[in-house]
């Protein structure tokens, strides 16, 4: 048929034009072992060491795959290594026991030199995943079935890094030119930007990158074969279209859900939504240690003043915020940290009810009856309603006479504020991905110098927390690291460096009959897909 | 003539390079490519160094100067996001974004034109009274709107359509990939190519419509009725013929917003096309993208310039005649 035909309004063109189009829809229609998922980005490179990113990671877990596995709950499970932990002769190294008998694509049986390699490959600049890898020194494979890394000290959490960390073939990487990751200033496209050769369960069938992935399932995987045997993974960058493409039965699984979408896809037959709990929550801070505020007309640094933070936590009504800007989705807490983190307690989970008379009190009391001004920054496009949250929080803070500027923007304008330090008061978001408090501690409360306190827009320095954080790296004997956490946490909280607001929560909607339980890290995997 | 396109062409790489110096005085504003593309971990001193390796910190003119002097050699530099050579990744998506526009392009113009005709020459009538107020719609909704509205009612509701993507593709030679050859591709052009064009249809046709009633009016259409011509000789040959100048003029310009602002619909309709890389690499900080899809659409706006400027040579003789005795 002809374009022409198909667009001419005449009413015998247009049956015809429907009835062919009919036809198209349902050949599209899947098997049942077909999943079409789609999400808001596509990953950024099928390199699996390149980007140490969120959906590039989740694309490259169905093709490569890592030494152990996050499961649902956060805990650790064997993947290509079946036992792992510290050496008994030297604390400084780890062993891991390879899985024997894993085949890769093309055949070829995975070996101990391919963990070495990958592993070397991951540490060594310009790989976005070295930072993760910083303190090992040495790789070594030690018989057919060990990998040793010593590492520069005692490091007990070292594999809590290793769940983004692919495993390639080394043969296939140097066939191809890429022993070294891809680097943005090489000037021209590495082979394994679009090429994937892994051990995981599915291989890549075909890669258009922004339009669709086909992966379909790999007959000679070690582990038990899924129950999805063909992924068509198309992004969808506008909402409303995303949303309307799982109506329409063109897609089976969207991942990211609008929250203002959710309760009205809950009503619609055929559609469900599944919710859990993100790693990821999100809170302010605020400069505690310049003199002045580069945005305030306060002659001194209110925020330098615990009485000021103390009344801006008994202002801020966090159950306000989750029922009307997140419209229920999302877990009220005063704890700067997701609850699976190791650390996280129930007390300082706890929060009041905003208390105005006495935050006042604290107000006057700091010599600030009048109140202040001040500028908030906040992203508009990083986060669950960032924008809208800051918003409540000007309304909040009015009635303590803080006088807030908003200033929400981009998110490429907006970290870099808190990177320079030119921001008084900010927004941000925090995922813990080695599910420890260290993680937070060092990019965030630790002052800022060599690779910590990136993330430390507060300019707090404490010389004694630093040393205690510091001494978190080393310390093998997990229950008295424990008690230092509490101890660190227990001076954040009083110091109240962070104005917590809530943890997110991920919604994902799907057609009836199929099933994906939300993943922590919003990594979900298409072999935990159950069909009814 | 020859002259008259060498001076045009001149014209061009100077309003080529002012887009790009423009392009690069603003990009500093957009925000700080880097920070979207390490990952959390990286340390400061590292991401500094990354900085200083993209040359993010030179002034914007040695930036500027670099881009132009690379551009002519036909290095458009690497996706900060995509990691592909900027060339290569453009015209992988040019196809979609040509064919999206050529069709509600050709779409528009000939329902506009057949529209404006009819409702000019049929006044009153209650078809054109319809015509005329639905197309009212076209001209007051915005494309975002247009095209949820449609993906609603012909994907959710009717489920007649797909809502997103391009359908299959096969590929002309080594790298055009069209959609027009398969049926899902087919009908996957359909509502992204109304939304397209809606704005440009009802623009056209009531541009027609006034020219027609105008040209109407004129004395020589009353001697060509007198001298007993038919209505469609009349209509056509004499009456249509003298509204296109004005027509081809604003279909022409229309052509080169139906490309550069194809970003709404491409993003509605997650349509594969250089708009919707355009967005994403804008949302990434991809300087490199950007800087190179500017010139793209600066260079189309040019050249549908100089073809509208010929077209007129074509057209109308009495134009030939003043630039002729204009220029000597």
């Amino acid at each position: 048929m002809s374009m022409k035909s198909l667009l001419l309004p005449t009413r015998g063109a247009l049956l015809t034009g429907v009835a062919a189009t009919a036809l198209v829809l349902s050949g599209m229609v899947a098997t049942a072992e077909t999943i079409r998922w789609a999400r808001v980005g596509d990953s950024l490179t099928l390199d699996p060491h390149s980007q140490n990113e969120g959906p590039t990671h989740t694309l490259a877990h169905h093709i490569y795959e890592t030494l152990v596995e996050r499961e649902l709950d956060g805990s650790l499970s064997p993947r290509l290594a079946t036992e792992w932990g510290i050496t008994d002769e030297d604390d400084t190294v780890w062993y891991f026991t390879i899985r024997e008998g894993v085949k890769f694509h093309d055949g070829s049986e995975m070996t101990v030199e391919d963990v070495v390699f990958s592993l070397d490959r991951a540490r060594t600049t310009p790989s976005g995943m070295a930072a993760l890898h910083a303190a090992v020194e040495e790789v070594t494979a030690v018989d057919d079935t060990t990998v040793h890394v010593r590492l520069s000290g005692p490091a007990p959490l070292y594999v809590q890094n290793l769940t983004n960390t692919f495993i390639m073939s080394k043969a296939w990487a140097e066939a191809n030119g890429v022993a070294i990751a891809p680097n943005y200033a090489a000037g021209e496209e590495a082979y394994s930007i679009r090429n994937a050769m892994g051990t995981g369960p599915y291989t890549l069938v075909e890669r258009d990158p922004e339009v669709r992935t086909v992966l379909r399932v790999f007959e000679d995987h070690w582990d038990d074969a899924p129950a999805v045997t063909e992924i068509i993974y198309t992004p969808i960058a506008e909402a409303a279209t995303r949303v309307a493409a799982l109506l329409s039965g063109e897609v089976d699984i969207v991942q990211d859900v609008p929250v203002q979408d959710i309760a009205r896809l809950e009503q619609t037959d055929g559609i469900k939504v599944m919710r859990g709990p993100e790693n990821r929550n999100i809170f302010f801070s605020y400069d505690m240690s310049s003199d002045r505020l580069r945005s305030s007309d306060a002659a001194e640094n209110p925020f330098a003043n615990p009485l000021v933070r103390e009344a801006m936590s008994l202002a801020i009504d966090r159950n306000a915020i989750q029922q009307v800007v997140m419209r229920g989705e999302s877990q009220p807490s005063a704890a700067p940290l997701p609850p699976f983190v190791n650390g996280w307690t129930e007390e300082m989970h706890v929060f009041g009810d905003p208390d105005l008379a006495r935050a006042g009190e604290l107000m006057t009391e700091a010599g600030y009856p009048n109140g202040f001004t001040v500028q908030l920054d906040c992203p508009n496009d990083r986060y669950l309603n960032d924008e809208s949250i800051c918003q409540a929080l000007v309304g909040m803070l009015a009635r303590i006479n803080v006088n807030v500027n908003l200033n929400a923007q981009t998110r490429s304008l907006h970290f870099p504020l808190i990177e320079n330090w030119e921001t008084d008061f900010y927004m941000l978001g925090w995922g813990v991905p080695t599910f420890d408090s260290q993680y937070v501690f060092d990019f965030l409360v630790h002052s800022r110098e060599g690779s910590y306190g990136s993330f430390n827009g507060s300019r707090y320095s404490n010389a004694d927390l630093d040393a205690k954080i510091e001494s978190l790296a080393t310390m093998t004997d997990l229950e008295a690291r424990d008690a230092v956490i509490a101890e660190i946490w227990e001076e954040v909280i009083n110091e109240r460096i962070f104005l917590n607001v809530h943890n997110q929560v991920l919604a994902y909607a799907m057609r009836e009959g199929v099933t994906l339980d939300v993943h922590p890290e919003n990594q979900p995997r298409m072999t935990t897909v159950t069909f009814d | 003539m020859i002259a008259f396109i060498l001076r045009r062409l001149a014209q061009s790489v100077l309003v080529m390079l002012t887009v790009a110096l423009v392009a690069f005085a603003l990009f500093r504003f957009v925000g700080d490519p880097i920070a979207s593309m390490v990952g959390q971990e990286t340390t400061l001193a590292e991401r500094a160094e990354l900085r200083e390796a993209l040359g993010l910190n030179d002034p914007f003119l040695i930036q500027f100067w670099n881009f132009i002097l690379r551009a002519v050699q036909g290095d458009f530099g690497i996706s900060y996001r995509l990691q592909q050579p900027v060339m290569e990744l453009i015209l992988s998506r040019l196809p979609a974004t040509l064919e999206l526009a050529l069709v509600s392009g050709v779409m528009a113009f000939v329902f506009g034109v057949g529209f404006g005709v009819y409702t000019a020459l049929n006044r009153g009538g209650w078809i054109s009274g319809t015509v005329m107020t639905t197309s009212l719609i076209g001209v007051s909704l915005p494309t975002f709107l247009i095209g949820i509205l449609l993906i609603w009612v012909f994907a959710v509701e009717l489920q007649w359509l797909p809502s997103f993507g391009r359908g299959e593709t096969v590929y002309i030679g080594n790298w055009w990939r069209t959609g027009l050859l398969t049926e899902s591709g087919r009908a996957s052009l359909i509502l992204p190519a109304i939304t397209l064009g809606l704005y440009q249809m009802t623009l056209i046709m009531r541009l027609v419509r006034a020219e027609m009633l105008e040209v109407l009016r004129t004395d020589y259409i009353k001697f060509a009725r007198a001298r007993g011509l038919s209505n469609r000789a009349v209509h056509f040959g004499h009456a249509l013929k003298n509204t296109l100048v004005p027509v081809i003029t604003i279909t022409g310009l229309q052509m080169g917003s139906i490309i550069a602002f194809s970003i709404i619909t491409e993003t509605v309709f997650q349509w594969p096309g250089v708009g919707a890389l355009f967005i994403n690499s804008v949302r990434f900080v991809d300087v490199p993208v950007m800087a190179a899809y500017l010139m793209l659409i600066a260079l189309v706006f040019v050249v549908i310039n100089l073809i509208v400027d010929l077209l007129y040579y074509a057209v109308d003789p009495r134009l030939r005649v003043d630039r002729a005795n204009a220029r000597h």
